[in-house]
């Protein structure tokens, strides 16, 4: 690890191991993703296994990439940005390096418990209580340490991405906690508190805004450093920052229930899930204005800078996936889209397209600066990498668009008589050439997060032929 | 729900939307600029600095739309105990479409419904709706092509435990039944259960040790008869099975056959009247009657 990198007043280190842990982790969960991928289309590909299960996986492959790929993504952005925006280091290295390997062995533990079919069956909270009590000790600490740095900060206001990042954190929190809620009956089998309907309310109050804190609001952060940093062009407005993120967190905390739309909840929760998703798309938006006008001066930029293409792409993303979600949650829609894989391609748009990619830009802006050099070892490298990544998003999102509306319109078909046209495995049977370009799409994904790998490699050991940047550039 | 969650609920539900109509408001009114500005608030975070640019004004009609859109639809659907002026509810919903669904469906089935199970094998296009329904109420148990499977009956052999006359299907379809080969592992013992096996393969000339067999005959004669007949052939008032025609519900193994003597059978046809109108049960046991009545 080069000295040179060594800044006087801020802990990198802690900032290094997440980076480096955002791009293991999110080679190691789509890897997952390609393979259950691949057993779609190829059922044999089970090998007969129970642990290497499409039910067993699929949790693995979710836990992997939004909690260790996006999770460790978001760590490492948060103390590199707090540090920065607030002048200040971090405010305990000790708790610091707590949260790192806590974190990890969360995940490690994850990836253990889960292809042994260990799990609590909540969705995106399948780990079995011990975890979810590490999960919390680590998420208070992150908490103590981020708030701290905030509150120890040499500058007079908060920076705007800080807000998110805080509101991601505290939020988190709260919805880890609530949803978690069990009572352990062995050291590996616990039951939610919460019976029938009231368990899937909450679950889905935690599972969206598992996506609108954790995988929106906590990205929107970085949005907020790493867009106008790499762009040089300062934030576009202030005051719709102040909006957007207001609207956003308390619009966002209500529109889990069009996650169980025509189910037994309630009919005025439904309703309500419905109406907050649509006034969320304005809030939603915001970000993306905000992040695109800041670019406005700086468009010749992405002829020769494929980080900057990585941010603008996200955005895009964004702006589509925050568009389809409201839309998808009006009723008449969701009654066709539900249940099949159109969820599954807003989902992907939004982790692969808005979430991964964002992230992908900001580790490629980090790392230099994290080993001081002045740039990545190749920057062709990256651009490779961009357009994998952008093809591999949009066959994803086309296959799963095709193959939605496909089995939306297969299961609702009914002959004269009012029987059903088509039986369930004719739908499946219609959707396999959707699966093969699906895996494909996540091929392409991967192969680039390889090569970022390399990339990175290249970079940060000790013999790397990345120039090294002048010291002094460092504390700009 | 309870007066005060119902007061809760629209309390958070104001709350959140006026207090985002609120400050979308305020902000829009205390812009400093009323068009795009390079003016920057003046302070920096690590080189970053900030505009202060007016709220886009299409983004703004948005938000408005989406809150008058939210607004209107909570007066028209209702919320908590509050109807709305649609006065609609998701189970009204469900019953008025299914009352739709009646009313549409109704003259296709009133077509056939005061024909014979007999005269329907003449109407191939009400076969087919009965073939639809059995892909959706029954091929889960007896299979797509109805030849069953491991303790569903095949239905395509014309071999019957209760009978294949029309009426009797009906009846069949219509209430259900209750299989029940009583265990019979206590009473006979291991070795009286191996004795019977080896009777009972005999009897539909399966290979069968002949000693075991012989002593299982006596047995067989003691137990078995009051259900199944002195010949082994069953009682289809009993759902008795004929033991003789070397047709199986649960294979003809010599360990699935001893099985079923040591400890018994509990076979179970779900009854049908609950779920489907009696025209609908009519084309149903056409079409399960035509299978083995070509």
């Amino acid at each position: 690890m080069s000295t040179a990198a060594e800044h006087p007043t801020y802990n990198y280190k802690v900032v290094r191991q997440f980076a480096i842990m955002t791009v293991v982790w999110g080679i190691v969960g789509m890897a997952v993703g390609v393979l259950i991928a691949s057993q779609l289309v190829w059922p044999a590909l089970n090998f007969d296994t129970a642990w290497l299960s499409f039910g067993r996986l699929r949790p693995l492959h979710t836990n992997a990439v939004i909690f260790a790929f996006g999770g460790c993504a978001l760590f490492a952005t948060s103390y590199y940005v707090v540090q920065r925006t607030s002048q200040t280091r971090l405010i305990s290295d000790k708790l610091a390096a707590f949260t790192f390997w806590g974190w990890q062995l969360v995940i490690v533990s994850a990836a253990i418990t889960l292809p042994l079919g260990l799990t609590s069956s909540k969705e995106y909270a399948e780990l079995e209580w011990p975890i979810d009590l590490l999960i919390t000790a680590v998420w208070v600490a992150y908490a103590i340490v981020f708030l701290g740095t905030v509150k120890m900060r040499k500058t007079s206001h908060i920076y705007v991405g800080n807000w998110f990042y805080m509101g991601f954190i505290l939020t988190v929190a709260v919805l880890h906690i609530v949803n978690s809620a069990a009572m352990p009956v062995t050291l590996f089998k616990s039951y939610s508190v919460y019976p029938g309907a009231v368990d899937a309310m909450v679950q889905w109050w935690y599972g969206h805004n598992a996506v609108g804190f954790f995988l929106t609001a906590g990205f929107l952060g970085m949005m907020y450093y790493f867009v106008p940093k790499q762009s040089g062009r300062p934030i576009y407005s202030y005051r719709l920052s102040v909006v957007h993120f207001w609207a956003l967190i308390a619009t966002y905390m209500w529109a889990g229930g069009h996650h169980l739309h025509y189910t037994s909840l309630p009919d005025f929760a439904q309703t309500l899930g419905m109406v907050m998703s649509l006034i969320l798309l304005a809030p939603s938006w915001g970000g993306m204005i905000n992040g695109m006008m800041t670019l406005s001066g700086a468009w010749h930029k992405l002829r020769t800078d494929p980080i900057l293409r990585f941010l603008v792409v996200s955005l895009s993303f964004y702006g589509m996936s925050t568009f389809e979600g409201p839309m998808m949650a009006i009723k008449t829609v969701n009654a066709l889209s539900h249940y099949t894989d159109w969820t599954i391609g807003h989902v992907h748009a939004g982790a692969l397209g808005w979430v991964a990619m964002i992230s992908i830009g900001s580790v490629y802006h980090m790392i230099p600066k994290l080993w001081g050099k002045t740039q990545m070892a190749s920057v062709a490298l990256i651009n490779t990498h961009f357009w994998l990544a952008t093809i591999g998003t949009v066959l994803y999102i086309c296959a799963m668009w095709v193959n939605g509306i496909l089995q939306g319109l297969m299961w609702r078909a009914v002959n004269e008589d009012g029987t059903l046209t088509y039986s369930f495995v004719e739908a499946l049977e219609a959707s396999h050439p959707g699966f093969l370009v699906r895996a494909l799409g996540g091929a392409f994904f991967l192969t680039g997060m390889i090569l970022m790998a390399y990339n990175v490699w290249q970079t940060v050991r000790k013999d790397s032929t990345a120039p090294v940047a002048d010291a002094s550039a460092q504390t700009a | 729900m309870s007066p005060f969650w119902n007061a809760w609920v629209w309390a958070i539900t104001l709350v959140v939307i006026l207090g985002c109509t609120w400050l979308l408001l305020a902000t829009r009114r205390s812009e400093p600029h009323k068009e795009s500005t390079e003016e920057t608030l003046g302070h920096t975070f690590d080189g970053i600095e900030e505009y202060d640019n007016p709220l886009p004004s299409w983004w703004f009609q948005m938000f408005i739309g989406t809150v008058i859109f939210a607004i209107a639809y909570l007066a028209l659907y209702g919320l908590a105990n509050v109807k709305g002026f649609y006065g609609w509810s998701s189970v009204g919903q469900y019953e008025e479409e299914m009352a739709h669904a009646e009313e549409v469906y109704k003259p296709v089935f009133a077509k056939y419904a005061a024909m014979s199970v007999e005269d329907l094998q003449a109407q191939p296009d009400g076969l087919k709706i009965g073939q639809r329904m059995f892909a959706n109420n029954c091929a889960v148990c007896h299979g797509a092509t109805a030849t069953g499977a491991h303790g569903f009956p095949n239905l395509t052999d014309n071999d019957w435990l209760y009978g294949g006359a029309p009426a009797t299907i009906k009846q069949t379809i219509t209430n259900g039944r209750q299989g029940a080969m009583p265990a019979w592992g206590a009473v006979l013992g291991e070795e009286g259960v191996r004795d019977v096996t080896s009777y009972v393969l005999s009897l539909s000339g399966i290979e069968h040790d002949t000693e075991m067999a012989a002593r299982g005959q006596q047995q067989f004669q003691a137990l078995c008869t009051a259900c199944h007949g002195a010949d082994g052939k069953g009682t289809q008032a009993l759902g008795a099975p004929n033991l003789t025609d070397n047709v199986w519900l649960y294979g003809n193994s010599f360990a699935e056959i001893s099985h079923t003597i040591r400890t018994g059978r509990a076979g179970v046809m779900p009854a049908h009247k609950a779920l489907l109108s009696d025209d609908k049960i009519q084309l149903i046991t056409a079409y399960v009657y035509s299978l083995s009545n070509k």
